[in-house]
């Protein structure tokens, strides 16, 4: 059982480490999780599934908003900034990221970047949001076989 | 106006003393329309043991201090906040707008105000230090910022950062600049803040036209 366990919780952290090598996730993430304890055990997957939910409904919005006659750049550009904000918050750097390139077209009035953006958004979201279900499914299993989830730490290539 | 570093210096024992709960517990007023950041500033300051009320616009901020001008029954003195966190961009009454109604109102222009935003737009800091507030921190705000927030609205904290704006620091580039935006975030102030001197001269940091509106691009520390 221990043994078990003991895998399950390796497979968790190189999981992690991984996420961190791809840029899926960062630092903040890791800030987060220093936030979580016995008071609020659930807090990070209650703060992810929260950006999950608002992120999913921020793109069927920008899909539709761009889809008008007269595209309104402006709140495209104020919806991205929601996005980039809570993205950030969560330690999402590539979803954070794609927010921005879209933002710059959406001050250039650039229909075309933007829809070629939103794709790429839509990608890294679906990217981040599959990962972090697979993370929070391997934690899942960790805390069921009575196991507690490992201190993680970030491999820094450059160092 | 008044010296950056008697702002800086600040320190008022006395209020800490009648916050709400008890002596070392401070009561943070936060101001964000993200609910995801909401909950993590929420989350930060009751790690610190902060009181914390959490509003999600500029509005509902003025409304719970009393300052919307509406009749209100709640007595101020029952309301002590002392620390208001609010995010800069938010529709409707942005962050610098709700600082400024703040500062206007003589219940809360002493209470210390720290501005939020994930963007470091340097005309929009520069305002924001100069309509009075305590700091413009980058989001996304870690522990540690808001470890050094609460011991400086206690007294004694250390005020310099490498991860804040520093309004003295603004300032004596303004001075030098002649009227030029100031250059983007020295370095670390490592020296005692009393003895901080406009000395640097951070000839290697480029400036910045006042009517640029490009971000700055600013490496974040991770």
């Amino acid at each position: 059982m221990d043994v078990g366990l003991m895998q399950m919780q390796g497979r968790l952290t190189d999981y992690m480490n991984s996420l961190f090598k791809e840029g899926i996730l960062d630092s903040q993430y890791l800030e987060l999780h220093e936030l979580q304890d016995e008071s609020n055990p659930g807090f990070v997957v209650e703060v992810v599934s929260l950006f999950l939910t608002d992120s999913e409904k921020l793109l069927d919005d920008l899909s539709r908003d761009l889809t008008q006659q007269n595209v309104d750049f402006k709140r495209a550009h104020a919806q991205a900034h929601k996005m980039k904000g809570s993205s950030c918050s969560i330690g999402a750097p590539r979803v954070k990221n794609a927010c921005i390139v879209f933002q710059n077209f959406c001050q250039e009035k650039n229909i075309r970047g933007c829809l070629r953006c939103l794709q790429q958004m839509k990608q890294e979201f679906v990217l981040v949001k599959s990962k972090l279900e697979a993370l929070f499914e391997l934690e899942q299993q960790v805390v069921a076989a009575g196991g507690s989830l490992p201190k993680m730490q970030p491999i820094n290539p450059s160092v | 106006m008044t010296m950056a570093g008697e702002i800086l210096r600040r320190q008022s024992p006395a209020e800490v003393d009648v916050c709400g709960g008890s002596a070392q517990e401070l009561h943070v007023l936060a101001v964000d329309d993200s609910l995801v950041d909401r909950k993590v500033i929420e989350k930060l300051l009751k790690r610190l043991s902060c009181k914390v009320t959490a509003v999600d616009s500029g509005l509902r901020a003025l409304q719970y201090l009393g300052l919307d001008g509406e009749k209100s029954s709640v007595g101020f003195d029952d309301l002590k906040v002392n620390l208001i966190m609010t995010d800069y961009s938010m529709p409707g009454m942005t962050g610098y707008e709700l600082l400024k109604k703040i500062k206007e109102s003589s219940a809360f222009r002493e209470t210390p105000v720290v501005i939020m935003s994930s963007e470091r737009i340097l005309a929009r800091i520069n305002r924001c230090l100069e309509e009075g507030a305590e700091e413009f921190l980058a989001k996304p705000v870690k522990l540690s910022d808001v470890e050094r927030l609460k011991n400086f609205v206690m007294g004694g904290g250390e005020v310099c950062s490498d991860r804040r704006i520093n309004k003295r620091r603004l300032e004596e580039n303004n001075d030098r600049d002649d009227g030029h935006a100031p250059s983007p975030v020295s370095p670390p102030c490592s020296c005692d803040r009393a003895a901080c001197t406009s000395s640097s001269s951070d000839s290697s940091s480029p400036s910045i036209a006042p009517s640029s509106s490009k971000r700055l691009k600013i490496h974040h520390q991770g």
